[in-house]
């Protein structure tokens, strides 16, 4: 199987008035053709940077210090020129964010937008045919109704048509990797289990690879194939969904688990937001080639 | 018992005519002291409405709120206003990031006049030590508190001003689920040791599930099922219910047993 993404001894650091503060401290992970993986964390653990870096975007912040070596599809990342890091994002690789409306522009209508997603991958499409192959789009993640929805602006849209809008905007160019960030948090829950549902369908269908970014156990339990936990920028725990789920080898992620209130009820469990043992090294299952 | 608040066929309507939004549709339900009653629904079905209407930050536009056997006129009292608290969702916007948390916490004892003006600080300090702050925090700006701290300051604040009801308004939905378990734990010690009533709107059944003694639910500003949280979860008289129960994401062998079985709609 194809490696999609290969992240070794990523390591970051900002440069700030009060001096250097560590963000990362040399996380490893990689994700194949095809495959969901998720990654899991409070909130400043350093999931969100670590995506940041694979789109190329932190690395135009002057403060940001990163080393490590990053391989999407084999060449090399460092490498790349800005440009070329730039003709990757929303062709290659594209990203969904926490919060659809926020991350549509609201002053273009969809149809505008999508234009434009469209016209990154084929410069010369007009806007006929960007309108078609984006009605055909918005069908796929359930628009029937693309004519209004084209026309509109993404205020006159709820969260959860937003959200549509934005996974078939994210996968319209066939993209090999996709990064999803939160891609539920803003939504009530049943929008939430339909937004999921409906991209498990699609990467599946497209063959698409997600790296999935969570908070939410229940989610990710749901959704990816392989799971790497991330506390304080160290990655504490990683393998196979069903592994971590039924056996949870690190402390850290137990404490997780056993955080997470239950539907079947149980009360609040007792437990420490901090702990050592939390930064014991990495815990690995079976079934995680490296 | 007598309750300590109920409401009576209240509705409230935004706007007039054509464009007239129905956000509170003829809700009636009691708290009775002591008691959690937990109000969810998706957005937009009326839960910050009812939560404004309860606090009196606008009035109802039909039926009848009682508090502790009284009736709420429209004009609140000051000790009305003292009674009833508020905690927010995000402790980050409801904190002022000019002041110090103390200060923040003092500003309901000096608009309500609660306590003598030089013992206003000591009464500060005993409030955050009792969501189990250290006394001292009260000099330091939001800014350099965590976000659970941030939220116990937003909790000590309700508290201080003497409060009987609290409406949490989504308290733990922007913490991480450690931190989320701490502040849930806080929340029912108050409760125990204050006799306190709290009006806990969320989105996260879950969460309901373990804090929650009743459960309203709501939908399009309808109240379209009010029963014991045990009631609710293993037996949910409408289907609007068990597709909510049905869609919370989970993490053991277990809930899935119980999901599966309410979305077939067979429950024991």
């Amino acid at each position: 199987m194809s490696r999609v993404l290969d992240i070794r001894d990523l390591y970051l650091r900002f440069r700030g008035y009060t001096g250097v503060t560590d963000v990362l401290h040399g996380i490893s992970l990689h994700i194949d053709a095809g495959e969901r993986v998720a990654l899991v964390g409070e909130s400043g653990s350093g999931k969100s940077v670590t995506a940041r870096i694979v789109l190329g975007i932190l690395q135009e912040l002057r403060t940001a210090r990163i080393e490590g070596s990053l391989e999407f599809e084999g060449q090399d990342l460092n490498k790349l020129t800005r440009r070329q890091w730039h003709a990757l994002r929303g062709t290659a690789m594209s990203m969904i964010f926490q919060d659809p409306t926020s991350s549509l522009n609201p002053v273009f209508t969809i149809d505008t937008q999508f234009a434009e997603v469209l016209r990154r991958r084929d410069p010369d499409l007009s806007n006929a045919d960007a309108t078609s192959r984006a009605a055909e789009l918005l069908e796929s993640v359930s628009i029937h109704d693309h004519a209004r929805v084209l026309k509109s602006y993404p205020f006159q849209l709820s969260g959860g048509m937003n959200q549509r809008v934005m996974i078939s905007m994210a996968l319209a160019n066939r993209p090999s990797l996709l990064i999803a960030d939160e891609p539920g948090t803003a939504l009530d829950v049943t929008v939430q289990a339909q937004t999921l549902k409906l991209m498990h369908d699609l990467v599946e269908e497209s063959r698409t690879a997600v790296f999935f970014i969570s908070h939410n156990l229940g989610v990710v339990r749901e959704f990816a194939d392989r799971v790497y936990v991330i506390y304080r920028g160290r990655i504490v725990e990683q393998g196979p969904t069903a592994a971590i789920f039924e056996n949870p080898g690190h402390a850290y992620t137990r404490a997780l688990m056993a955080a997470v209130p239950r539907i079947t009820g149980g009360g609040i469990p007792e437990i420490n937001d901090v702990n050592p043992a939390f930064l014991d090294p990495l815990v690995r299952h079976d079934g995680d080639a490296i | 018992m007598t309750p300590i608040l109920s409401l009576r066929n209240v509705s409230k309507t935004f706007g007039s005519g054509d464009t007239v939004v129905h956000a509170v549709r003829n809700v009636s339900f009691d708290v009775v002291p002591g008691e959690c009653l937990a109000v969810v629904g998706e957005s937009g079905s009326g839960k910050t409405t009812l939560a404004n209407i309860i606090l009196g930050v606008y009035g109802q536009s039909g039926g009848e709120i009682w508090f502790d056997g009284k009736l709420l006129p429209a004009r609140r009292t000051l000790e009305h206003r003292s009674a009833i608290q508020l905690v927010q969702q995000n402790p980050l916007s409801s904190l002022n990031p000019k002041r110090s948390v103390g200060a923040s916490v003092r500003l309901g004892l000096d608009v309500y006049g609660i306590g003598n003006k030089s013992d206003r600080w000591s009464l500060v300090e005993q409030a955050l030590q009792e969501v189990g702050l250290p006394p001292e925090f009260r000099r330091r700006p939001p800014a350099a508190l965590s976000g659970g701290e941030r939220q116990r300051v937003a909790i000590a604040r309700a508290l201080a001003c003497q409060s009987r009801l609290v409406v949490l308004d989504e308290p733990t939905s922007s913490l991480d689920v450690l931190v989320q378990a701490r502040v849930l734990r806080l929340l029912n010690g108050l409760r125990r040791d204050r006799g306190l009533s709290y009006i806990f709107i969320t989105h996260d059944l879950s969460v309901v599930r373990n804090v929650a003694d009743r459960v309203a639910v709501f939908k399009d500003g309808r109240l379209v099922e009010c029963a014991p949280t045990q009631a609710i979860f293993e037996a949910p008289q409408q289907s609007y219910t068990r597709q909510l129960i049905a869609a919370v994401p989970v993490v053991s062998e277990e809930e899935l047993h119980l999901r599966r079985k309410l979305a077939e709609g067979t429950t024991r």
